[in-house]
């Protein structure tokens, strides 16, 4: 635990070292990247026309995502980048990765203050399907998590999977429902993509949090059984690759 | 930990019983996908050479020994180290310890350039399972010990190599185990640091903490330990008290160094006699030998008036330890026909102190000195000696204390 906390610490103190601004770029990038998006999908190509407050809508959704990405493309490299330390003292392995993990959950934290600025500024209505909202981010923050123990375990054997994974992310991306309303997405098509857990989380949290008109695995399925697909394969993931990266570990010092 | 002491005696603090470590080394870099999918279709075959890296080691460390472990470069050591500290697991045996382990296998784990001195204390004691409230409360001794006082501030980067090593030590120093894991500490930093780090060690041993030891210094492990082992080529050579493993491990560098040691070999003359052997006996030369026989051996190819046989005896540092020849002894060989083959041998008292020796046998003629045959480094020789001096001849000595 101590090693824990001072591993994030040292992360958040480094991060943003040597640069002008700061801890502000943990705000400015994710909102650069809202203006151009939004720039491009709502002003010019028209996105989520019927959805009320889609800037808020569309914000949520980066910084749900690059929370994602943040966590998933650091924790590929996160034990081999780490291997000096592997090399020389015996700690769990763990550590590592989850110290990542905790590092951009702070990020999350933060990003997620401006949101809530611009809900404010929005109008948006606060509604009791907030509450949902922690227990939302519980279940982001374990499906990161298991993804970075599994990236980061096969990553010291197979040193192609930053690549493969970032090739990955491009196209998960656009097939999770960030810039564009799942709405617009033909209903066959929709049903899949709403089992990528990602998508369910994405859509489950605006809908708790900045607007009911929005379709959320419960509206494409009716039966509730595919509904627990999504958070099926999160807890699933998590024990898989815990069971990995657990058995892994021993022998990461000799093979980075 | 305590998992790892299930059922260990009371009185020992590591036991390591039947361990084997083999590394894979692959033949080719396959850490890649397509090496992957390749051996998934060639058929599941593990390829690379493997490597014994450590085989069948066992011994046992009791609570509050000074342990030593030594070796000869690439002999395993290290990672039997890191096998005790828990980095590497074994691939057959197991390692069973008891109490807070402390590796000093290297300094400073988890040292940033980019953060300030402070900021890595904290991050170093972390990883030597400190909380940020131990740290606290040591801090102030710490920067002390270290003589860091005014830099605390500054980015590690800014720091000399002196000055981290420094600081490294000063956290670790601090840590309260219970065994301690030491890999050559000793060799970095100035007198003063080292003199420093020997008093810590000399502390150590009064806590009666155990301390597990690798090192090259024979020095070391003579004044420090307890007992010790020695591995080599990955196997459990020996194991006793310090002295005596001490003594082998001399014998073992001194022995090898003697048969990779090219020797020079330069050799020049005008060939009217030829060297055709030099032998010391006994080789190596013991404690028990009181003296060394030199013979050399030659062949004259014409007709010669008193030939003069010499040699000299140098050390590994090319100073020359003694010499004489049948001239100076007024042992004369006499008149010598073409095809004769006559040996001069020497009785030389045994003086030498340890280490290798190198012979240069000459047969030059009489009065002239031109040199018909001049051999240099033509033979070496080892001498171990268990009471080691630093001066050139170590001739047995009897010393006496009376009271007065």
């Amino acid at each position: 635990m101590i090693l824990l906390r001072e591993l994030v610490i040292t992360d958040f103190k480094l991060r943003y070292q040597g640069s002008f601004l700061g801890y502000l770029w943990s705000l400015l990038r994710p909102l650069a990247l809202f203006v151009i998006l939004y720039t491009v999908f709502v002003r010019f190509l028209k996105f989520g026309g019927d959805i009320p407050h889609y800037p808020v809508y569309l914000l949520l959704g980066i910084i749900i995502w690059n929370y994602f990405a943040e966590v998933t493309s650091t924790g590929v490299g996160s034990v081999v980048g780490r291997g000096d330390l592997l090399r020389k003292i015996n700690f769990p392995k763990y550590v590592i990765v989850l110290a990542g993990s905790f590092s951009a959950l702070i990020n999350l934290a933060i990003n997620l203050i401006v949101v809530f600025i611009f809900m404010l500024w929005n109008g948006v209505d606060f509604r009791l399907t907030m509450l949902w909202a922690p227990l939302l981010i519980v279940e982001l923050f374990t499906f990161a998590l298991a993804l970075a123990f599994l990236l980061s375990a096969l990553f010291v054997r197979l040193r192609d999977i930053n690549y493969v994974w970032e090739v990955i992310m491009q196209g998960a991306f656009y097939a999770t429902p960030i810039i564009y309303p799942i709405s617009n997405i033909p209903e066959k098509w929709a049903k899949w993509l709403m089992l990528n857990p990602m998508a369910q989380i994405v859509q489950d949290l605006r809908y708790a949090v900045v607007t009911p008109h929005t379709l959320t695995i419960s509206d494409i399925y009716h039966s509730s059984w595919i509904r627990m697909v999504p958070i099926a394969t999160v807890v699933l993931l998590m024990i898989g690759s815990s069971y990995y990266f657990k058995k892994r570990s021993g022998r990461f010092a000799e093979e980075i | 930990m305590s998992q790892r002491a299930k059922d260990l005696d009371e009185a020992l603090a590591i036991s390591v019983e039947g361990v084997h470590k083999d590394f894979v080394l692959p033949h080719e870099k396959r850490d890649s996908l397509k090496s992957a999918f390749t051996s998934v279709f060639k058929e599941h075959k593990k390829g690379g050479e493997i490597q014994h890296a450590l085989d069948d080691i066992s011994f046992e460390i009791k609570k509050g020994e000074f342990f030593g472990i030594v070796g000869r470069n690439g002999s395993g050591k290290s990672t039997l180290l890191k096998m005790l500290a828990g980095i590497y697991e074994p691939t057959k045996g197991q390692v069973r310890t008891r109490g807070r382990i402390m590796p000093f296998i290297e300094l400073g784990v988890g040292f940033n350039p980019e953060l300030s001195g402070r900021d890595n204390v904290y991050m170093n004691g972390a990883m030597l399972g400190f909380s940020r409230k131990e740290i606290e409360k040591r801090y102030d001794k710490i920067v002390e010990f270290a003589e860091l006082e005014r830099f605390m501030d500054q980015k590690l980067k800014n720091y000399s190599s002196g000055m981290q090593v420094r600081l490294a030590f000063a956290v670790a120093t601090q840590a309260e185990a219970d065994i301690l894991l030491v890999d050559e500490v000793l060799a970095v930093g100035d007198a003063d640091f080292q003199a420093k780090c020997f008093s810590f060690f000399k502390q150590l041993k009064r806590d009666k903490k155990t301390v597990i030891f690798v090192t090259h210094s024979m020095d070391a492990v003579r004044e420090y330990c307890d007992r010790a082992i020695l591995i080599e080529n990955s196997k459990l050579k020996m194991s006793g008290s310090a002295e005596r493993v001490a003594t082998a491990y001399s014998r073992l560098f001194f022995e090898e160094e003697a048969r990779n040691q090219k020797t020079r070999q330069n050799r020049w003359g005008n060939n009217k006699a030829v060297i055709n052997e030099v032998k010391v006996t006994p080789s190596p030369v013991e404690d028990t030998d009181k003296s060394i026989s030199l013979k050399v051996t030659f062949t004259a190819n014409e007709d010669l008036e008193n030939p003069v046989v010499g040699f000299m005896i140098k050390n590994q540092a090319a100073q020359p330890i003694l010499g004489t020849n049948t001239d100076i002894e007024r042992a004369k060989v006499g008149a010598v026909k073409a095809g004769d083959v006559r040996t001069v041998t020497w009785k030389i008292p045994h003086i030498f102190a340890r280490g290798l020796y190198y012979v240069d046998p000459t047969i030059i003629e009489y009065g002239t000195a031109a040199p018909y045959d001049w051999w240099e480094e033509a033979t070496s020789f080892v001498v171990h000696k268990e009471k080691v001096t630093p001066y050139l001849v170590n001739p047995g000595l009897t010393t006496q204390v009376k009271k007065s």
